[in-house]
C-alpha cells in the first residue's frame, strides 16, 4: 500500500491561502519562495514514499524491542533513518548558526505532514529531536548550544523529552525526580514514563531533556527545572565517550505506534546539566508547547491523510453489484461510500489549511520588526494551538475510523492496511496533553483569561469573511448560510462562557470540549471558505488547473452543508450548561 | 573531463495523463512536472563520473521555456555544477530539434562525454542522443546499463534483446542511459539550497545560430479507447467466428 504527497492540494494553501511569498519577503528571505517550496515537498516526498512508507507495516508487525544492549527498533528502520539525516532533514528550520537551513516554520510544517503520512511511528523521533532543538536553542546557554545543537541539526543524534512520571501525568505538579548539584553538573535521579523513542540503537547517541527539582526548589510547578542527560556523555571533543547513568527498563505494549520505542527511563545519579535557570523548566516546556502541540496535530491530519488514500484506492477497486449489462460496480460509485470519502476529504483540506495556516502565525509573529504586529499574530498562534492540537487529532479518529468502514469486513481485517491507521491515530488525542487539556487551556488561558478579546478579534474577521460572501455573488448559497449560521454559534458559546464561567464553577470545565470542537469546525470552515474563495478567483481569471479548483468550491460546499452544522450541537452543548453533566454522585455513576 | 548532461521537463510519471478536450495535447495545466526519468538517471551518473575523479565538471543543459529552469536546479541540487539554459516558448520541438541545438552547445562548450536519457517518458521518440550523435559524428552507445571511462576510451554495457553487449567508444562520445545504470540518489536538503547559487547560463537558438523547424508537426493526440464490457459465446464456433469476423485476429 502506497502513499504519494498530495502536493497539488499543499502547494495550493502555500501560495493562495498562506501567502508563502509575501511570507517570505516581509521577512527578507528574497530567496525563499513557493517554487522553491515545490523543489523541497517533491524531494521530501520522494523519500517518504519510497524509504519511509514501505516501512510503515514492518513496524507496525515487528515493532521496536528490548535486547541485551537497550532497545532494538524495527528492522530497516536504521537505514531509513541514516537516509532521513544524511538528507539533512532535521535542518530545515534550524538556525544557519548550528547547520540549519533556517527555513519558515510553516515549510516544515508542511515536509512534516510527509514523514507523519509516510511513517508516523518512525516520524516521532525526529519530531521529538526537533523538541529538543527548540528547548536548547531558546535557554541553554552557548555552550550547551554548541555541543549538542550541531549534532542534533546533523541528525547524528536524536532528542527525546521526559516528563511525565507514574504520578505525574497532566499533573506536573506531582513531578518527583531529583537533581543535586555536583560541581559543574548535576545528577539525576528518578525514573520517567512513556518516553517516546527513549532509547534505540540508529545513532551514536541520544540527548534527554528531563524535568526534574534541585534540593531546594519549591512545591508545585514553580520548582521544576529542565536538564540535558545525553546518554552518552560528551569527551573533550564534543564526541560520545563514557555511558551515563540512564537506561530503558522496559517498553509499553502498545495499541498502535508499535515502531515507536514508548520506554520506562531509570535515572540513577545520572549527569545532567542544567537548562537555563533553575525552576523555570515548566515555563520553558511552554515556549515549545505551541510547536509540540501543533505537530502533534498536524500528525492527526497526516494519519487521516494516508488513510484516506489508502480507502479511496479500495473505494475503486472493490466491485460489489451488478448493473443491468453485466458489468460489476466500483463501492465508489455508492451515495454512502461517496459520503464516508467526501467526509475524508473535505476534512482533511480543513485540517490541512487550518494546521498551516497556524504554524504561518509562528512564522509571522517571529519575523514582524513591529512588537505590536507580533503580538497580535502570536496570540492568533495561541489561539490555533489547542485548536490544532485538540480538534485535529479528534477528527483523526473519526476519520481513520471511516477509512475502515469505507473497507468494510476487510476494513477490520489487519493485512488491508486501514485498522493500523486507526490504531496508530488513537494516541493522538492522548499525547502532548489530551483534549481535556487542551480545551482547558483553550477556554482558560486563551479566552477566560483576556476576557475573550482575542477570539472576539478572530471572530471579526471571520464576520468580514462572511460580510464578503454577502457582497459577492456565491455560486452556493448553502456555504454563506451555514457559515454565518456557524460563526453566530461561535459568538454565542463565546458570550455564554463569558457570561456564565464565574457564577457556575463547573461550567468551563464540562463545556470546554465542546466549546473547543465548535471553534474548530468554525476554523476549519472559514479556512475553507477563504480557500474557496482564492479558487473562485484563480477560475475566473483562467489560471490553474479548473480540475482541482473546481474540486476545492465542492469539498468547500460539502464541509460547509456537512460538517459546519455540528457547531450547533457543540452551542447546544455550551448552552446547557454544567448542571446534567455533574448532578449524578459518583455512586450512582 | 567535462561531462555534459541533458535533463528534459517532463509530466511527472505519477501524474495521470490528461488529453485536452480539442484533442490538440496532452493537457500540461498545473499539471506536475519532473525530470524526465532517463535523464535523471544521466545526471547521477555524471555526477557519480565526478565523484570518482573520471570527470572534472558536470554542466547540465535543457531547453525550453522558463520553467525548465526549475529542471536545471534540480539536476545542479542532484550535484552538477553549472546549468545552460537554452530558452525557447516552443514546447514541441522534435528530437531532430533538440539535436540541433544541443549539437551546438557541445561545440561551444566541448566536454568529453554526453550524456543523456535514452528517451523521454512524454513521447517516448527515443531518437535525440542518436541524432545528436550522427550531427556530431561522434561515437554512440546507447541504452547504457553500464559505463566505465578508460583513459581516452568509454566502455558502455548495452541493454539489447539478446542480453548485454559491451562497446569501447573513442571519446568524445555520446552515451544515453538505461533504467539500470543506476538508481538516482536523494537529494539532499542543503544541496537543493546550494543549486539555488549555482551559476546558470542563458542561451537562445538564435544566439546558437540553430534555425527552427524540422519538419515534424504534431496533428493530434487521443487517448486510447475506453475498454469496454466483455460478451459470453454459447460455443467454440461462436467464440471463433467472433475472434474471426468481430475482433479479426485469427
Amino acid at each position: 500500500m502506497s502513499y504519494l504527497h498530495p502536493y497539488q492540494d499543499v502547494a495550493f494553501v502555500l501560495r493562495k491561502v498562506v501567502d508563502f511569498d509575501g511570507l517570505c519577503a516581509a521577512a527578507g528571505h528574497d530567496e525563499i519562495n513557493a517554487d522553491l517550496a515545490a523543489t523541497i515537498l517533491s524531494e521530501a516526498g520522494r523519500l517518504g514514499s519510497e524509504v519511509l512508507a514501505p516501512l510503515n507495516r514492518v513496524g507496525d508487525r515487528e515493532g521496536a524491542r528490548m535486547g541485551a544492549q537497550g532497545v532494538e527498533e524495527s528492522p530497516g528502520f536504521k537505514d531509513a533513518y541514516r537516509q532521513f539525516a544524511d538528507a539533512g532533514w532535521l535542518s530545515l528550520t534550524v538556525a544557519e548558526d548550528f547547520g540549519g537551513q533556517d527555513l519558515p516554520n510553516c515549510l516544515g510544517t508542511a515536509v512534516n505532514e510527509i514523514w507523519h503520512s509516510a511513517n508516523m511511528a518512525f516520524a516521532l523521533c525526529p519530531m521529538l529531536s526537533q523538541g529538543a532543538m527548540e528547548a536548547i536553542g531558546h535557554h541553554a546557554d552557548d555552550a550547551l548550544k554548541a555541543l549538542y545543537l550541531p549534532k542534533l541539526a546533523a541528525g547524528e543524534w536524536t532528542g527525546t523529552m521526559n516528563i511525565t512520571e507514574a504520578d505525574a501525568g497532566s499533573d506536573l505538579a506531582a513531578i518527583k525526580t531529583k537533581a543535586r548539584p555536583a560541581g559543574d553538573h548535576y545528577l539525576i535521579t528518578g525514573q520517567k514514563l512513556y518516553i517516546t523513542w527513549g532509547d534505540h540503537g540508529m545513532t551514536d547517541n541520544i540527548v534527554h531533556l528531563v524535568l526534574a527539582r534541585l534540593p531546594d526548589a519549591p512545591p508545585g510547578v514553580k520548582g521544576i527545572s529542565l536538564f540535558i542527560v545525553p546518554k552518552f556523555l560528551l569527551d573533550a571533543k564534543g564526541e560520545p565517550g563514557e555511558r551515563n547513568a540512564v537506561n530503558c527498563l522496559s517498553l509499553e505494549h502498545k495499541l498502535g505506534i508499535h515502531a515507536s520505542p514508548t520506554c520506562l527511563m531509570d535515572f540513577t545519579d545520572a549527569v545532567g546539566f542544567l537548562v537555563g535557570e533553575p525552576n523555570n523548566g515548566l515555563a520553558y516546556m511552554f515556549t515549545m508547547m505551541n510547536h509540540a502541540r501543533q505537530s502533534v496535530g498536524l500528525q492527526g491530519l497526516a494519519i487521516s491523510e494516508r488513510a484516506y488514500q489508502e480507502a479511496l484506492q479500495y473505494a475503486k477497486d472493490r466491485l460489489q453489484g451488478t448493473r443491468r449489462d453485466g458489468s460489476r460496480i466500483p463501492i465508489i460509485e455508492f451515495p454512502d461510500v461517496r459520503r464516508m470519502l467526501m467526509t475524508m476529504k473535505s476534512c482533511i483540506e480543513a485540517m490541512r489549511v487550518l494546521a498551516l495556516v497556524a504554524a504561518a502565525e509562528a512564522d509571522r509573529a517571529r519575523y514582524a520588526t513591529d512588537p505590536a504586529v507580533a503580538a497580535r499574530h502570536f496570540a492568533r498562534l495561541e489561539v490555533y494551538t489547542p485548536i490544532v492540537k485538540g480538534w485535529l487529532t479528534e477528527l483523526a479518529q473519526e476519520l481513520t475510523s471511516l477509512g475502515i468502514q469505507i473497507d468494510g469486513g476487510m476494513g477490520y481485517v489487519e493485512e488491508a492496511g486501514a485498522a493500523q491507521h486507526y490504531r496508530d491515530a488513537r494516541i493522538l488525542p492522548i499525547y502532548e496533553g489530551t483534549t481535556g487539556i487542551q480545551a482547558l487551556d483553550f477556554v482558560g488561558r486563551k479566552m477566560l483569561a483576556n476576557k475573550g478579546e482575542t477570539l472576539l478579534a478572530l471572530l471579526t474577521e471571520m464576520e468580514q469573511t462572511a460580510a464578503e460572501l454577502r457582497s459577492t455573488p456565491y455560486r452556493y448559497g448553502s456555504v454563506v448560510k451555514a457559515f454565518e449560521a456557524a460563526v453566530a454559534a461561535g459568538t454565542r458559546a463565546r458570550q455564554s462562557l463569558l457570561d456564565g464561567a464565574a457564577a457556575d464553577r463547573h461550567l468551563a470545565g464540562s463545556a470546554s470540549v465542546n466549546f473547543l470542537m465548535l471553534f474548530g469546525y468554525l476554523c476549519g470552515g472559514w479556512l475553507m471558505v477563504k480557500s474557496a474563495q482564492q479558487a473562485q478567483l484563480m477560475l475566473n481569471a483562467g489560471e490553474g488547473d479548473p480540475q482541482l479548483l473546481s474540486a476545492k468550491l465542492t469539498t468547500t460546499r460539502f464541509f460547509c452543508e456537512h460538517l459546519l452544522p455540528r457547531t450547533g450541537a457543540c452551542l447546544a452543548s455550551v448552552l446547557a450548561g454544567s448542571e446534567s453533566t455533574m448532578a449524578l454522585t459518583a455512586e450512582q455513576l | 573531463m567535462k561531462v555534459l548532461v541533458a535533463v528534459k521537463r517532463v509530466i511527472d510519471y505519477n501524474v495521470k495523463v490528461r488529453v485536452r478536450a480539442d484533442n490538440s495535447n496532452v493537457d500540461l495545466a498545473n499539471v506536475k512536472m519532473s525530470i524526465n526519468p532517463f535523464c535523471e538517471i544521466a545526471v547521477e551518473e555524471s555526477v557519480r563520473l565526478k565523484e570518482s575523479g573520471a570527470a572534472t565538471e558536470v554542466v547540465v543543459v535543457s531547453i525550453g521555456p522558463k520553467a525548465v529552469q526549475e529542471q536545471i536546479r534540480s539536476a545542479l541540487a542532484a550535484g552538477a555544477d553549472r546549468g545552460i539554459w537554452v530558452e525557447t516558448d516552443d514546447t514541441e520541438l522534435s528530437g531532430l530539434a533538440v539535436a540541433r541545438l544541443l549539437a551546438q552547445v557541445v561545440r561551444d562548450e566541448q566536454p568529453g562525454l554526453v550524456l543523456l536519457g535514452k528517451q523521454a517518458i512524454d513521447t517516448d521518440n527515443n531518437q535525440t542522443g542518436q541524432m545528436l550523435a550522427a550531427l556530431l559524428d561522434w561515437p554512440q552507445a546507447t541504452f547504457a546499463s553500464k559505463l566505465e571511462v578508460k583513459g581516452a576510451e568509454v566502455e558502455v554495457t548495452r541493454e539489447i534483446d539478446g542480453g548485454l553487449q559491451t562497446l569501447a567508444l573513442t571519446l568524445p562520445a555520446v552515451v544515453t542511459a538505461d533504467l539500470r545504470l543506476n538508481t538516482p540518489r536523494y537529494i539532499k536538503l542543503p544541496d537543493i539550497m546550494k543549486a539555488k547559487r549555482k551559476p546558470l547560463a542563458t542561451t537562445s537558438p538564435a544566439a546558437l545560430a540553430v534555425g527552427p523547424g524540422t519538419g515534424v508537426k504534431l496533428l493530434g493526440v487521443t487517448p486510447p479507447t475506453e475498454r469496454r464490457g466483455g460478451i459470453k459465446v454459447e460455443s467454440v464456433a461462436a467464440l471463433v467466428d467472433c475472434l474471426k469476423n468481430q475482433a479479426q485476429v485469427l
